[in-house]
């Protein structure tokens, strides 16, 4: 049908004015970084800030480079999880399940048989394994969303209760330790200095912001969390593309699960408590609409940075966690004010 | 009772007079500053200078509660009820009748069924939740809720937008009967034939300042309006039709179409090149009609064939595929994805033809919309704006550009100049005409009927969820088709 675009136009081409190779560059490096950067600056300086803030009160210990490690490994896993829920977000849903589904994930992968078959054949079955689990769940939440047509807040929020009981069950209530060498081994160690969970959440972190912002999946995310009735009537095959997108998240909840066996070397269905939780403050933080339509993969790392920065400055001043859990919830109440704001100072300026 | 203003940043130069019982029509293109006026009336806006006088004395309206206890009341367009209330309700939101916090319903309910009769429809329960009354009815119950403030000006921002011409007519009575109790009302719509039947005087507004004000309906001419409101003359709004030759493929056949329950046996065939109108009221079956046959809906009955190939039922994607295309009759929340980009809306159908290996290829896409724009005469051609900030009738454009980028030869247009201000109408009406003469087989909808009948080479009148009668434009007048439509309904 492509021939028939420009026999459709009514004029001749137009002569494109204004987009001259010159003006490529600036626009690539402002969107890759920016799109999001420019919304994100106050995010930016936010993190700036609690590093200021770090260093005064705890100088050397905060201010070095295995510090600098240990913030953003603290992040990583709930990183993973958030870059899922971004998408999940971005198309006009939610996931609650993806805790519990990563803790199902670390249970299933840690089973003697998954083990002992690992052991015979490779440690790359364990993750296999964590990762079908995370897919699989995000399969069913997105078939019983899409198809079955329940509200993602209460088909998310059965899976959630449901695989951590199956996670109980099959655990039966135990901590499954990981014996598997391999595995550990090749998870538990560094490449250039860097731990291998970062590289994970590098790679998870630059593959999101791909597939959001340069693929034709990234543009139906967007489309159908902004006006999934327009992209419906577009001719996009919106059931389709959100059971993809809950796949996704799974999917990112069982890559978590394979660092979460990694860091604890143990699966138990206690593993992600409350994760979901952490996962959509960073992403609503990082200036993701909750109502759908708009997404930074971005912003959702900086969300998770600021949070893993706050729980380290706090840590390092020996302040207690009930004590974060307060500024956690005044930044989120802050971060979302300013949020709206932003939004519609933005939206008064139509004409 | 005079009012006057100067200067809100949208405004530069208001004035408008208006007198106890009369309709004082406004009329403007979009972004004339209509909006700003009736913001500013009711409160949501301050002036930054000239004044406003009540009654001869100067007031200040501080809020939307200072301007309803001075006795303003505004129907916004976007129509504000509570859907989850009762209608009584919704008529006393905000100034229940209550006695120690308690709600005393049934005083409220009295008076609202009072109000309600008031207004001509005792037949609506106050008791009724207002999320199952047809937005006609709605508007009612906004009507009453100005009245139970006891208000002295009722400001209506484009009443008719949401009404056929059934609830125009009852719309109007209560009109009438408002200002013969003495009620000044300021009614705003882009429709010049209304303002001919309901107004007293009109004011015009253009760019933000009045261009003529308190000019006697009776006796301005309509081209006179026009050019106050555009600023240029409007010779003929509608493009000669020059007929469709009779070896001109059938491009579309629908036979026997039904949706159960809402309409039947629906038959029709549209060749390359003509345009086809679907005349009748809301609720008559015609959005449905178009939307089955694209697929949006999955039919009961009939079939659906585009070049002779029969099309799956409930599938947007097939018709999308043998080249079907549909302009909703909600712009914005059915066309549009109001917050993305221009350029991204207008490859929202067919963005994924650029894209190699799942990966999208932006410049094409800028390229191509920007073609489009320059091609439609969209402005502003901005392929990077939000399509939020264009105007009703660059909307409308925005969603044909989206169309003639995917290659539709089948254009299904719903109400495609709603909301969209008189001298836009005219380019949409050229530029429907030029696509079926470029061989695009197109059906549209109005509720308009002078809009159908002046666009369309054939009509099909459809009432109660059938075609009722098939002819030439132009063997039909808009009596005949309101007659039809009657008897139809009577049925």
């Amino acid at each position: 049908m492509s021939e028939q675009n420009s026999a459709a136009t009514l004029a001749g081409p137009a002569p494109t004015g204004g987009q001259t190779p010159a003006d490529k560059t600036p626009n690539a490096i402002s969107r890759m970084l920016g799109g999001s950067a420019g919304r994100s600056l106050g995010l930016v300086i936010a993190l700036l800030a609690l590093f200021v803030v770090g260093t005064i009160t705890a100088g050397d210990r905060f201010a070095s480079f295995e510090n600098v490690l240990t913030i953003i490994r603290f992040a990583s896993i709930i990183g993973v999880i958030s870059i899922g829920m971004t998408f999940v977000i971005t198309a006009g849903g939610i996931d609650l399940s993806v805790g519990s589904v990563m803790g199902l994930a670390t249970v299933v992968a840690t089973l003697s048989w998954v083990q002992d078959f690992a052991t015979s054949t490779s440690w790359i079955v364990m993750v296999i394994v964590a990762l079908a689990v995370g897919a699989g769940a995000g399969l069913i939440n997105g078939i019983v969303i899409a198809y079955g047509n329940v509200v993602a807040f209460i088909a998310t929020l059965a899976m959630l209760v449901a695989a951590r009981g199956l996670a109980e069950v099959l655990a039966n209530r135990t901590t499954q330790i990981v014996k598997e060498q391999g595995f550990l081994s090749a998870m538990r160690g560094d490449l250039i200095g860097v731990p291998i969970l970062i590289w994970i959440f590098v790679i998870v972190v630059i593959a999101g912001w791909f597939l959001l912002n340069r693929t034709t999946f990234g543009r139906r995310t967007v489309a159908i969390g902004g006006n999934l009735e327009a992209a419906r009537l577009a001719g996009i095959k919106v059931k389709r593309h959100i059971m993809y997108v809950y796949v996704l998240a799974g999917l990112t909840a069982g890559i978590a699960a394979v660092m979460m066996l990694a860091r604890t070397t143990a699966g138990t269905s206690t593993h992600g408590t409350l994760y979901e939780l952490d996962a959509i403050a960073a992403v609503v933080v990082g200036g993701t609409l909750l109502v759908g339509g708009r997404g930074t993969i971005m912003g959702t790392v900086l969300g998770v940075l600021i949070f893993s920065t706050l729980t380290n400055v706090f840590t390092q001043n020996n302040l207690s966690t009930s004590v974060q859990a307060i500024a956690k919830g005044a930044i989120i109440v802050a971060a979302v004010m300013l949020q709206q704001r932003l939004a519609n100072r933005s939206r008064s300026r139509k004409p | 009772m005079t009012k006057a203003f100067a200067g809100v940043r949208a405004l530069d130069g208001v004035e408008l007079t208006v007198l106890p019982g009369e309709v004082h029509c406004v009329l403007g293109q979009n972004g004339a500053g209509k909006s700003t006026l009736i913001k500013t009336l009711s409160g949501v806006n301050q002036p930054d200078s000239g004044e406003i006088l009540w009654n001869g004395e100067a007031v200040t309206i501080a809020d939307p509660v200072a301007a309803i206890q001075l006795g303003i009341a505004t129907m916004y367009q976007e129509l504000d009820v509570v859907d989850g209330l009762t209608v009584a309700e919704n008529i006393f939101l905000g100034h229940e009748h209550a006695r120690a916090g308690v709600t005393e319903r049934r005083r409220s309910a009295k008076e609202a069924a009072g109000l309600m009769a008031r207004l001509g429809h005792p037949q609506i329960s106050p008791s009724r939740e207002v999320g199952s009354l047809s937005a006609a009815n709605k508007q009612i119950v906004s009507m009453a809720r100005a009245l139970s403030h006891d208000a002295k000006l009722i400001v209506m921002d484009e009443p008719s937008a949401v009404l056929d011409s059934e609830e125009v007519k009852n719309l109007f009575r209560v009109v009438r009967e408002l200002t013969a109790a003495g009620i000044a009302v300021i009614y705003i719509s882009h429709r010049l034939e209304e303002i001919r039947e309901i107004g007293d005087r009109i004011t015009v507004i253009k760019d933000g300042r009045t261009m003529a004000t308190s000019l006697p309906v009776a006796s301005t001419p309509t081209a006179e309006l026009i050019t106050l409101m555009t600023g240029r003359t409007v010779e003929n709004v509608f493009p000669p039709a020059p007929g469709v030759p009779a070896e001109a493929p059938v491009v579309l056949s629908v036979q026997g179409l039904g949706l159960a329950g809402v309409f039947a046996d629906v038959s029709f065939e549209v060749r390359a090149g003509e345009i086809v109108g679907l005349a009748g009221l809301v609720g008559s079956g015609r959005s449905e009609i178009v939307e089955t046959l694209y697929g949006a809906r999955k039919a009961t009955d009939g079939t659906v064939e585009v070049d002779g190939r029969r099309l799956p039922a409930g599938s947007v994607r097939a018709g999308v595929h043998a080249g079907m295309g549909l302009s909703p009759e909600e712009r914005k929340s059915q066309g549009l994805i109001l917050d993305e980009p221009v350029y991204r809306n207008v490859t929202l159908a067919s963005f994924t033809r650029w894209a190699k290996l799942g990966f999208l290829d932006e410049r094409s896409e800028r390229r191509i919309a920007r073609e489009q724009l320059d091609a439609l005469e969209l402005r502003p051609a901005d392929p990077d704006r939000p399509a939020r900030t264009l105007s009703g009738g660059n909307q409308q454009k925005l969603l044909l550009a989206r169309w003639l980028v995917h290659g539709t030869r089948i254009l299904l247009l719903d109400e495609p100049t709603r909301g969209v201000d008189v001298g836009a109408r005219a380019e949409i009406y050229a530029l429907i005409r030029r696509l079926a003469e470029k061989g695009t087989a197109i059906v549209v909808i109005s509720s308009e009927i002078d809009e159908v009948l002046g666009l369309s080479d054939r009509v099909l009148v459809v009432a109660e969820g059938r075609v009722i009668h098939t002819s030439r434009a132009d063997d039909i007048d808009e009596h005949r088709v309101l007659d039809l439509v009657m008897k139809g309904t009577a049925a």
